[in-house]
This record gives C-alpha cells, structure tokens and sequence, in this order.
C-alpha cells in the first residue's frame, strides 16, 4: 500500500504540474475571451440581419447561411480540435490533452446539431423538403454519430485516465474512418442522385455577404475557443474533486 | 508464433460452436429478421425483390452486431485475457486471432445463410453470385472493425449495446459499397459501378484487417491497465 | 425598412426565425451549462479543500485565484 500511495503522489505531481498553469492561465484569458466573443457575436448579427442583402436567388433564408456555416464548420474544427488532442493523449500523455479532447466534444455536437437543424431549416424553402439525402447532410448526420459515440464512451467508463485512453483510440480510429466514410457517402450519392441539387452557398459569394460570414465565423471559433477553456477548468476541478474524495474515503 | 496464433483462433472457435456458445444465435437472428420484413412491407414480391440486397445486408449488419460482445468480453470475466496480455504474442496478434475467430463463427455462416434468405426476399437470381462475394469480402471486416467497438467497451458492465453504437458509423462503407458490390440499390443501372465498388470494397477490407487488430490492441491496454 | 417587413423576412420568417431562435438557444444554453458546471465544481473542490487544510499533507496549489 505504501508503493501506491507513492505512485498515486508523483502522479498528482503530474497531473496538476501542467494544469496548475494552466488554470491561472486561462483565468486571465477568460474574461478576455468573453468580452471579445460577444462584440464578434453582437457585430455579426448586426451585419447578417440588418446590413447585408437579400440574395437574388434565394431571397431572404441567405440569412440562414451566416449561422449554418460557421456551424457546420465548427462542427468539423471540434471534430479536429479533439482527434489532435486524442492523438497527443495518446503519444505523448500530456494529461491536459485528454481533458482538451473530452471538453471538446459536447461543443462540437451542439455545433453538428445546430449545422443539421438550420440546414433542414434551409432545405425546406429551398429544396421543398425537410431532408435530403445529400452527401454533405448524410456525413454531417454520420458526424453527430460519432460525437454521440464518444461522449456515451466517456460517460460509461467511470475511472479517468481509462476513460481517456479508450476515448483517445475512439476518436483517432473515427478520424481515419471520416474521410473513408465521407467518400463512401458521396459515391453512394452519385450514384442516386442526378448533379440537380441545389449546392448550399452557390459558386461565388458577394463581397457583402461574405463580410458577415466571416465575422459570424471568427465569432463562433471565439465562442467554441471560450467554452473549450472554461470546460477544460472545470474537468480539472472534477478531477481534482474526485481524487479528494477517494483520498478521504480511502483513510 | 503462428502456432499459438493458430490455437487461440482454434480455441475460440470451438468455444464459440459448442453449446451456449452462441454462434448459432446470430444466423438464427439473421433468419428471424429477414422474415419480418415481409411482413413489415407487404409481401409484393418485385418490391422485395428490389430492395433485397440491401435488406440483407442491414440484416447482415445487425447480426453481426448482435454479436460483437462475445469477442472479448468472456475471456475479460474469467481472467483469461490478462493471460493473453502478459503471453508472449503482441496483443494485435491476439485481437485478430479474436476477429478471425469471431468471422469464422458469425461472419461466415451468415454469407452460407444469405442465398438462402435470398430466396425469400424474391432475388434476382442473377444477384446471387455478386451478393455472396461482396459478402465474403464484407463480413471479415465487419468482424474486424467490430472488434475495436467490442475492445472499446470490455470493461463495461453489458456493453453490447455501446459497443454497437460506436461501431455502425464505422459500417457504413461497408454497407454501401456491399450493396454496390451486390448490385442493390439501383446500383446496377449505372455501368461499371458494380466492379468499382466491388474493388472499394475491398478495400475497405483490407484497411479494417491492419486498423481492427491495432486499434482494438490499444483498446484493450487501455482498459485493463 | 419598417419593423414588420423586417420580421416577415420576405416571406421566410418561419424558417429564418426558427434557426436563430434554435442558434441563440442551443448556444446559451450551452455557455450557462458550462457555468453551472465551473461553479459546482468550484465549491465542491473548495469545500474538499477546506475540510483537508486541517490535514499534514498542504493542499493542492490553489488554482482558483479569484475569490
């Protein structure tokens, strides 16, 4: 028992080393963060709502586009932001990576599942209908899957480091399978469906309608950039919670 | 190497066809959906007939789902697999002598049961052939990419259930291209994308031969360190 | 522009509307379930803390320099 309690003391020196920095880190980037996602998030509502024009083909639901793209676009940059982090999880046990990687996930689902509603919202002016079957909308659908997956993967296995491990080889055998999967859909769609789908943002995008696009974008990485950090400190005080409680039962 | 590789592959496989083993569940399984689908969509047979390819192999999936908790989970209750661990063989050698295992006693007796059940949807019987290769080509990485969901969830209290979850995404290619390969799904109107399929079948295949066993490996260690 | 040809969105108000609304909510919602999270946390860290000061072992560094 003695050898343990020494192995459980260099592995909080580990755990707490790096997020101890962490931690008053990001205490000082926060506020900062917050301020700045909400003037990026105030000044790209402005501009998809009231400054920017109707388009020509698609009428006013063009509005729709400026928060459908940066969603779905987050959706996927979650995606990357938690494989990157399952992979030096993985390699290099960096213990801040693995809870990056799980702090991640639920941001990126709500983002994949705002990509798919406001999309199906979209669709239904534009197309005729609630859903398609469309290459990109079946892949988006394969995405929220796959977050499920992982956060269900997370909330079944109760020890941490176990949890992450598992979670880490999830997340990477997912990211080599997405493109596999996203091809596979594609060729499916092909194959079904006639080149007469309507193509979600068109060839060219006008200068003013791109301004409110990117804005809304770099607000909503800002956005995900701030909950990231404010749910990466609140797994290290899980953690820190837990590792307390078994050292008080465990006396 | 090979031979111990050859004894646990021998092993699991008798485990698995001897009573209450279970190999038998999932053709049985198999049996039983297919049958209900008729009776889900009615029985006009040109209707079945054009959608039985695709049946089959949902079916297909769903069986070979339904087993994928037998993979690691018996040897994970009785210590076996701490054995296995420690044992001299890499642990990916271990997790595809286990998916080999697992094709040979669910994977393979349901390719055997799929003409059967062709019959019943009303296939063309010109189908046949292609849906069987497609199939034999299909299943092993079923039983593969299966292995990672089941090495996943080992750990886990009844975790079948998770383990499927996690894995259908990973399906999906298989799915498509089988029923392309079988020529299902209005496939066969366009020329040459049975043959093309049939070949990203394959090598979808061949990707979840290396990725199962690897990724199933690290599983594994992470859930019994 | 007046105040209801903006809400009628040239027809699409019921798609258009809808997707904001869903937007604001799903990422409210979001932010104040990380909130919560932080404070709860947060206490019961705290609380743990304290009833541990009264141990040998020196507390964790304290990570939560704000009061």
């Amino acid at each position: 028992m003695a050898g343990m309690s020494e192995l459980t003391a260099s592995q909080r020196f580990q755990a707490f080393a790096n997020p101890a920095r962490f931690m008053a880190l990001s205490d000082r980037l926060l506020p900062f963060c917050v301020v700045v996602t909400a003037l990026l998030l105030a000044a790209g509502l402005y501009l998809s709502l009231f400054d920017s024009p109707a388009d020509y083909q698609q009428g006013e639901t063009v509005r729709i586009m400026y928060i459908h793209v940066p969603s779905a676009w987050l959706a996927m940059f979650g995606y990357m932001v938690m494989a990157g982090s399952s992979a030096v999880a993985l390699v290099f046990r960096h213990p801040l990576a693995d809870i990056a990687a799980k702090s991640a996930a639920p941001i990126g689902a709500a983002f994949t599942f705002l990509a798919l509603v406001t999309g199906s919202l979209w669709g239904r002016p534009m197309w005729g209908t609630w859903w398609v079957w469309d290459a990109r909308l079946t892949s988006m659908l394969i995405l929220f899957f796959l977050y499920l997956g992982y956060m269900a993967l997370w909330a079944t296995i109760e020890e941490p480091v176990r949890a992450g491990r598992a979670a880490a080889v999830l997340a990477l055998v997912g990211s080599i399978n997405v493109p596999i999967i996203h091809y596979s859909v594609v060729w499916w769609n092909t194959l079904h469906q006639p080149a007469s789908v309507f193509r979600i943002g068109g060839p060219a995008i006008a200068t003013s309608m791109l301004m409110p696009l990117l804005i809304m974008a770099l607000g909503f990485t800002l956005f995900f950039v701030t909950l990231l950090l404010l749910r990466m400190r609140t797994e290290i005080l899980r953690r820190r919670v837990r590792v307390l409680r078994l050292a008080r039962t465990g006396r | 190497m090979i031979r111990a590789f050859k004894t646990l592959v021998f092993r699991d496989t008798k485990l698995a066809i001897r009573v209450g083993g279970g190999a038998g569940m999932a053709v049985f399984f198999f049996l039983t959906v297919t049958a209900i689908v008729p009776l889900g969509i009615g029985p006009n047979l040109k209707l079945l007939g054009n959608i039985a390819p695709g049946m089959l192999w949902v079916a297909l999936l769903l069986s070979a789902l339904l087993t994928l908790d037998r993979l690691f989970q018996a040897d994970f209750e009785d210590g076996s697999l701490d054995l296995l661990m420690t044992g001299a063989m890499p642990l990916e050698l271990v997790a595809a002598a286990k998916a080999l295992s697992h094709w040979l006693t669910t994977g393979l007796p349901l390719v055997v049961a799929a003409p059967l059940l062709g019959l019943l949807l009303n296939l063309d019987t010109a189908a046949f052939g292609p849906l069987v290769l497609a199939m034999l080509i299909g299943t092993p990485a079923l039983s593969f990419l299966g292995a990672i969901g089941a090495a996943l969830t080992v750990s886990v209290r009844r975790g079948g259930l998770l383990a499927s979850l996690l894995v259908i995404p990973f399906y999906i290619p298989v799915l498509i291209f089988g029923v392309g390969a079988a020529g299902g799904g209005g496939v066969s109107a366009v020329p040459g994308a049975g043959g093309q399929s049939l070949l990203l079948l394959g090598a979808v295949a061949l990707v979840s031969l290396v990725l199962g066993p690897v990724a199933a490996a690290a599983a594994l260690r992470a859930n019994l360190r | 522009m007046s105040m209801a040809a903006f809400f009628d969105m040239g027809g699409y108000a019921a798609f258009i509307w809808p997707a904001y609304g869903l937007a604001a909510i799903v990422m409210i919602g979001l932010a104040l379930q990380s909130v919560a999270d932080f404070r709860t946390q947060r206490k019961l860290a705290r609380e743990l803390e304290a009833g541990k000061a009264a141990r040998p072992r020196a507390p964790a560094r304290n990570a939560n320099p704000e009061v």
